[in-house]
């Protein structure tokens, strides 16, 4: 169990992390989503023990390991860039660490074929890593933080610099990786969409600081606050300024959309209303649906379905519509927004209620 | 970004730190206490205080050393800095080329300084030397023992020859760094040769150009080897500079003293000089 | 703004290619309209930076030539051809501004100063750099470096074609729906020839109105993001468009009936497939109808991935994956049904027509 207390990370006066809590379970899958300099590196490298906190103490396994060098813990990384050692062959690079450990032949042979199968790099064993695709370069640094058999795996955006392709590929076998493998991982990305596929648990950075750490769909589902919502949507969170009156929505005195019953409870006022672009339609799709006026922008046709930019009252929006729809831009067209997955936030980014349907 | 410390490292540097003492901290310290003192021999020392300093400081020797040297090193600054720039912009990329250049331009730097000075010496010499017969021959009243003008040149052309490798080296080095992306860009952007230059060329090679160009200002202005080989110091005095006249007045006319007071401003000039370039060199890199 | 035609265009990196695989670019022969927005989409490797290349001049063809609007521009420099391309790192002249940067492809062609200045508020806007066009370009983050590199590519408005090497690599995930949008926007407004190399499909199929998929120095076909979709004509590129990628199963073909193992599910036409050929079915996740009725199949893993959920399940002891809605349940016996419309079947790889 890996557990950061209060601690805070300043450089140069600048806080590069806000005072953060955490617990890790053993043996659970935890991503770290945010944006570039939200502060996944930096949050990283105070667990693997790179730096040191300027306050507050790590614990592991209810041991304080703060002042523990990084040599002395039992941790890997994996990074962006593909690391291995260039002269040697994937054999013997993923070998590596248990030599430094001192473990006998059998032992290494047995664990290097068992991570080589389980990532797929039998048959290209003896090959060094220059002769391989990004993938395998990317595998083998895998499997070498695998076999290290550390208590604690730290991967920084390992797929970034892989195709599209094979980033869904690796991102469909992490899991199953991960899960035979016992060790607390942390797994840092950009990506909305990466987080949800690995599942597992996620904590959302911005800032420097947490916003909110659950399983990852019920951050998805119900974050805590705007920022939250913000940073687990892609396409981008739409969003409106709308203030509740007499079971309405309002903006500017016009009524733009009846109050849901999931939000009927919150008290008349100023909200920011939102919701995900794939709850925002051509067509109604259920009694719950309303209908808006909006002005189109351009539409993006991405095989199967459609993203369509619409402008409604000032604010871009994003509408995810299955199918291929090439919408004139520049048109006054109606939309119906899903009124069952409205999301209403306080003034001050609070979550007041989420959406009612799961 | 941050760094782990650990101050075991220290121990990697002790045998040089030790090294470092020895043969240069202990050393200074006889010079400074030589500096402050005056001696007949037979190790007997009266103190002088700044006496030395005071006498050096206003002594027009000193002064017209320091001038020839200051001299000295802007003309070579002027001539191998810009040399040495055309040179490495224009040596091979890729292929064979990139050896031989290689090699070539290293040759100069592994000769010993006082075998390039007696190759000089020899070379330039009217009666036997290639170039000074070859320039004799040609009509060129061409003389480093007798004329001022010519033994200058001859020492200019000695240092350039000798040490413009580093500098191309140097920033041959600076150039194979930069992307090839960069190159591809400003052709897209229609940059001519000359703003390929200013804006990738020079500002990726501006570190190792300021190394080059520290190098090379310590170096010449500590020149020593070759004008002692090669001139003497003469014709007169007129290529005596600080290093030369250091030794005669240490060695050939043992004033331990002013020479230990000497050697102190000298090398204070240095550091100063050194210091100044760096600063302004590296000013324009803070503002973002 | 130029039509660009390549001819039997083919290309090795060595200097004496021995046989087909030492070509990195296997021959390339098309015509791509004026005003077109084009992507060359395909894995590292597959060639499409060197097509490109190609176009832009910074690589010479082994074979073939190259025509802008039917100019032969074969030997053409990069500036003698007009054109602006934008590479996957950010390339920034450290020592200017960030207006200068913009201002430096304008000013090397001796644009005068007004019009720059114009141009290079217009774009400075675009890019939401105004605020910093006075600062030097050297204190920026990676993705602002890239904005001014997309800047620098846009600023001129004379060009033949804008070229993109994988432009939105070092940006945020939130920050590509806003360049994107920006850059097809662009395109409407002034009708740039654009060709935008990338390896990732949403890129590719949201960006142009023809993507060219290449596999292995080859292209295996150009279509709009629709045909990529529903008509893919290789198994490459059902595999490698779409989000988990097309299903392609084993079948074997009589007639109209397809057998998957041991299921027979009918055709709504008769594939012309010539004797011996390997066939199998392809049908895409999106397509495959998870309920009561159909094939049995086994479900091995459900990803709940927000706004939809993507089931792996086995058919016939071949992996299958089914895309099933936010709300979509499944059943505990699950079976599949396929969409016939959106069958294809492929012989060799190929797709075998509806036509035939």
């Amino acid at each position: 169990m890996l557990e950061l207390r209060d601690i805070t990370k300043v450089v140069g006066g600048e806080a590069h992390i806000h005072p953060t809590s955490l617990v890790f379970e053993r043996g659970s899958l935890n991503v770290l989503l945010g944006p570039t300099l939200s502060g996944k590196t930096s949050l990283m490298r105070l667990m693997a023990g790179l730096d040191r906190p300027t306050t507050g103490t790590v614990h592991f396994d209810g041991k304080d390991v703060t002042g523990v060098r990084v040599q002395d813990r039992n941790v890997a990384m994996v990074y962006q860039q593909f690391i291995n050692y260039p002269a040697m062959t994937v054999y013997d690079n993923i070998a590596s660490p248990m030599r430094i450990k001192g473990a006998d032949r059998a032992t290494i042979d047995r664990e290097v074929r068992k991570a080589a199968d389980l990532l797929k790099l039998t048959p290209y064993l003896e090959r060094t890593p220059l002769n391989l695709s990004g993938g395998q370069q990317q595998r083998t640094a895998l499997a070498r933080a695998i076999v290290k058999n550390a208590s604690l795996v730290l991967l920084d955006e390992p797929l970034a610099n892989l195709d599209y392709k094979l980033r869904e590929e690796l991102r469909e076998e992490l899991p199953r990786i991960f899960a035979a493998s016992g060790a607390i991982f942390v797994y840092a990305t950009t990506e909305p969409s990466e987080a949800l596929l690995l599942g597992g648990n996620t904590a959302t950075l911005s800032d420097g600081r947490i916003t909110q750490f659950a399983p990852t769909i019920e951050v998805y589902r119900r974050p805590v606050d705007l920022v939250t919502a913000e940073t687990f949507a892609d396409p981008p969170l739409n969003t409106f300024p709308l203030t509740k009156a007499n079971g309405h929505f309002v903006l500017e005195g016009a009524p733009v959309l009846p109050v849901p019953a999931h939000l009927a409870g919150i008290t008349d006022g100023p909200y920011t209303v939102a919701f995900q672009p794939h709850h925002l339609a051509l067509a109604a799709q259920s009694p719950a649906a309303a209908p808006l006026t909006v002005r189109t922008a351009i539409s993006e046709i991405a095989g199967s379905e459609s993203f369509v930019h619409v402008e409604f009252a000032g604010t871009r929006w994003v509408m995810l519509a299955p199918g291929i729809h090439d919408i004139e831009p520049d048109a006054s067209i109606t939309v119906y927004v899903d009124t069952r997955h409205l999301m209403a936030f306080a003034p001050d980014g609070r979550a007041i209620a989420g959406p009612a349907a799961a | 970004m941050e760094k782990t410390w650990n101050n075991k490292a220290w121990f990697m540097v002790l045998p040089v730190l030790l090294l470092v003492a020895f043969s240069a901290v202990i050393p200074l310290m006889t010079v400074v206490n030589y500096s402050v003192q005056d001696t007949f021999g037979n190790n007997q020392f009266f103190w002088a205080g700044t006496d030395w300093f005071v006498d050096i400081l206003h002594s027009d020797r000193f002064w017209a050393a320091l001038g020839r040297n200051l001299l000295f090193s802007v003309i070579i600054l002027a001539i191998e800095i810009p040399l040495g720039i055309l040179i490495a912009l224009n040596m091979p990329k890729k292929g064979i080329g990139v050896p031989v250049c290689l090699v070539l331009m290293a040759l100069p730097l592994l000769i010993p300084w006082n075998v390039v000075g007696t190759i000089w010496q020899v070379f330039g010499r009217v009666d036997i030397g290639l170039l000074g017969f070859a320039l004799s021959a040609l009509g060129l009243d061409y003389n480093y023992v007798n004329d001022v003008f010519d033994a200058w040149v001859t020492l200019i052309v000695m240092d350039v020859w000798h040490w413009t490798s580093l500098v191309v080296l140097l920033c041959y080095a600076g150039l194979v760094s930069i992307p090839e992306a960069y190159y591809q860009a400003a052709k897209i952007d229609g940059a001519s040769r000359w703003a390929v230059f200013r804006y990738i060329q020079l500002p990726k090679m501006k570190r190792v150009l300021l190394i080059a160009f520290l190098l090379r200002f310590m170096d010449s202005f500590m020149i020593y080897t070759e004008p002692f080989v090669v001139t003497g110091g003469g014709p007169g005095n007129s290529t005596t500079f600080l290093s030369i006249d250091l030794v005669k007045m240490a060695i050939g006319q043992f004033d331990l003293g002013p020479a230990a007071a000497m050697s102190i401003i000298y090398f204070l000039i240095i550091l100063l000089l050194s210091w100044i370039f760096y600063t302004v060199m590296t000013s324009s890199d803070e503002q973002a | 703004m130029a039509r660009i035609t390549l001819e039997h265009i083919r290309h090795a990196y060595g200097e004496r290619p021995r046989s087909e695989a030492d070509y990195a670019l296997k021959e390339v022969h098309h015509e791509w309209n004026d005003g077109g927005a084009y992507a060359l989409l395909g894995p590292s490797g597959c060639g499409k930076t060197t097509l490109l290349n190609i176009i832009s001049g910074l690589l010479q063809p082994s074979e073939g030539r190259i025509l802008f609007d039917g100019r032969d521009v074969t030997e053409l420099s990069t500036q003698g051809r007009n054109i602006a391309q934008v590479f996957q790192f950010p390339v920034i002249y450290d020592t200017m501004t960030v207006y200068d940067n913009l201002a430096f492809p304008l000013r090397n062609r001796r644009v005068p100063e007004a019009e720059v200045d114009r141009r290079v508020r217009e774009i400075l806007d675009m890019i939401g750099l105004a605020d910093r066009a006075k600062k030097k370009a050297r204190g920026l983050t990676a993705d602002q470096k890239q904005k001014i590199s997309l800047g620098r590519g846009l600023v001129r408005s004379d060009v033949n074609a804008i070229l993109f090497d994988e432009p939105l690599t070092v940006i945020d995930p939130h920050m590509k729906w806003v360049l994107r949008s920006q850059l097809k926007k662009l395109h409407r407004q002034f009708g740039f020839t654009m060709v935008y190399v990338t390896h990732d499909q949403t890129e590719a199929l949201t960006f142009a109105d023809k993507v060219v998929v290449m596999h292995d120095g080859q292209i295996v076909q150009i279509g709009t993001p629709a045909e990529l979709f529903e008509r893919p004509s290789h198994t490459f590129v059902g595999y490698f468009i779409g989000s988990p990628g097309m299903n392609v199963l084993p079948a074997k073909i009589d007639g109209i009936t397809v057998t998957l193992g041991t299921d027979a599910i009918a055709l709504d036409y008769r594939p012309n497939i010539a004797a011996g050929a390997t066939t199998e079915l392809g049908i895409r996740p999106e397509f495959v109808r998870l309920g009561r009725e159909g094939m049995a199949v086994r479900v091995i893993k459900v990803e709940d991935v927000g706004r939809q959920k993507i089931v792996r399940a086995e058919l016939g002891g071949k992996p299958i994956a089914i895309v099933v809605p936010e709300n979509g349940e499944i059943p505990a016996e699950p079976r599949v049904s396929f969409d016939p419309a959106a069958i294809n079947i492929y012989a060799n790889s190929w797709r075998v027509g509806r036509e035939a």
